[in-house]
């Protein structure tokens, strides 16, 4: 029997690539590997209206094309090492898998805060597990509720529980603004204003030093002495690649996977990353290999990589599972037929009654943030610009703002910064 | 091909209107309207739109 493609992470990123695979002329065998016990789900509802109580777990699944009706998951269980040379993959449970092609989506989890104290009433937000452990937990009356981290998650986390009646809400932050690295100051002024507006506190520019309590939280404690009151406590610091069980081939692993232009790993044609986990060149801009944890990422990533990796297959002789006609190899890189990835970065963000939507790469341009449409307290647009040229549009506000920020990206998708 | 949008999980990110213009458009007072049975010369693009939008409103009969 042939090795099927193995697709190691089943969330959306594993979906995608698979449904990608096939979409790309790959009729082999696909085995998805997913360490959650849940077939894969959206993750964006977590923090909001899941944690609200306003959309269930079955409104969260994803609907599989139905192409990939006959894929193999394994799921709840983990990969613990791959042997790239000898195309294998190993599971926690002892089974090994051999692999025709590799598709890593194993993704990202939660980072933790290390400093000392009580372990219990501490709360991460990435799975549907920790969504249900955090409602379970604000259902208590009164439950006094402090979110390190002021992100995307710490963000949304806070808007949610202040909607549902929490007595008090704070957010603790090292910077001085929520969200200050991608939106820049003027307009995480005005996000920290319509928070504050909504009853959300925040205690910025300070570092947590431990917590309070002994077999649960009850305070958190920060750097200026001051000792927040807290029954429960979110945890939204950022995340780690999970890629520890591709040690030892090799691999440039330092934060992700690294790939190459066309989403390959460590120069092999027959392992691509996709998702949370791929640190992939930024070519639309600055050429900077990164992680790119947006939503829109792992369908993007997939499309790409599923093509890349088929016609590589097709190329090398696998002709009874690939459908003819898909294509050259592009193992010849950059100048094949297939552009690099580069993709125009996109987010949004639902906090509150507003919305945040951003198109193209507006971190790169905050020291040159102008208004184009509207005016901060109202539905507003900002342009960042780098150099002079607009590089990233961010509404705030309602659908006008959203339309407004919309209208600028095919204007962002015709720019490339480096060429 | 039939194309269904349920709108009562649409929230207007406006992702499929990208995607495939043909298809989905805004109409004058902001609200998404698509056509119900497009060619099947854009099923490509149709799917694409399902994939994108965030909140899983759009389903494909063949």
């Amino acid at each position: 029997m042939r090795a099927p493609i193995v697709v190691v992470g089943a969330s959306l990123a594993g979906l995608r690539a698979a449904e990608q695979l096939r979409a790309a002329g790959w009729e082999g065998p696909i085995t998805l590997v997913g360490d959650e016990p849940h077939p894969p789900y959206n993750r964006p509802p977590l923090s909001k209206a899941f944690l609200a109580g306003t959309a269930s777990s079955a409104s969260l699944t994803l609907r599989p094309r139905p192409s990939v009706a006959d894929a193999t998951w394994l799921l709840g269980t983990r990969a613990v090492r791959a042997d790239l040379d000898r195309r294998t993959v190993d599971l926690v449970d002892g089974r090994t898998l051999p692999y025709r092609a590799l598709v890593i989506a194993t993704g990202t989890r939660p980072r933790r805060l290390t400093c000392p104290g009580p372990s219990v009433g501490r709360h991460t937000l990435r799975t549907l597990g920790d969504a249900r452990r955090l409602r379970a937990a604000l259902a208590e009356p009164g439950a006094r509720v402090v979110v390190v981290g002021a992100g995307f998650i710490g963000c949304e986390v806070a808007a949610t529980v202040s909607a549902l009646g929490a007595a008090d809400v704070t957010v603790v932050d090292p910077l001085p603004l929520p969200l200050l690295g991608p939106l820049g100051e003027s307009l995480a002024t005005e996000l920290r204003v319509r928070h504050e507006r909504r009853g959300v506190r925040f205690a910025l520019g300070r570092h947590v030093t431990g917590f309070a309590g002994r077999d649960r939280v009850t305070g958190v404690r920060l750097d200026d002495g001051r000792t927040l009151a807290a029954d429960v406590v979110v945890e939204s610091v950022g995340s780690l690649a999970n890629t520890e069980w591709l040690a030892g081939n090799g691999l440039d692993l330092t934060d992700g996977v690294l790939t190459d232009a066309h989403l390959r790993v460590g120069g092999r044609p027959d392992v691509v990353a996709v998702g949370d986990v791929a640190r992939f060149p930024g070519l639309r801009y600055d050429g900077v290999p990164r992680r790119v944890e947006h939503w829109s990422i792992p369908t993007d990533t997939a499309k790409h990589a599923a093509r890349v990796l088929t016609a590589h297959l097709a190329g090398a002789g696998a002709g009874a599972d690939t459908k003819a006609g898909t294509g050259a190899d592009f193992g010849a890189g950059v100048g094949g037929e297939l552009a690099p990835f580069a993709p125009l970065p996109t987010f949004w963000s639902d906090q509150h009654d507003f919305r945040l939507q951003s198109f193209g790469a507006p971190a790169l341009g905050t020291a040159d943030a102008r208004v184009l449409y509207g005016e901060p307290g109202a539905d507003v647009v900002v342009g960042y610009h780098r150099e002079g040229r607009l590089v990233g549009v961010v509404a705030l506000g309602g659908r006008a703002a959203v339309a407004a920020a919309a209208r600028h990206r095919a204007d962002l998708l015709q720019q490339s910064p480096t060429t | 091909m039939k194309v269904v949008v349920d709108m009562s999980k649409c929230q207007d990110h406006g992702q499929c209107v990208f995607a495939a213009p043909e298809v989905f458009r805004f109409d004058d007072a902001g609200r998404l309207t698509h056509l119900s049975n497009p060619d099947d010369a854009l099923s490509d693009a149709v799917e694409e739109a399902a994939d994108v939008c965030p909140l899983q409103a759009i389903r494909i009969e063949h």
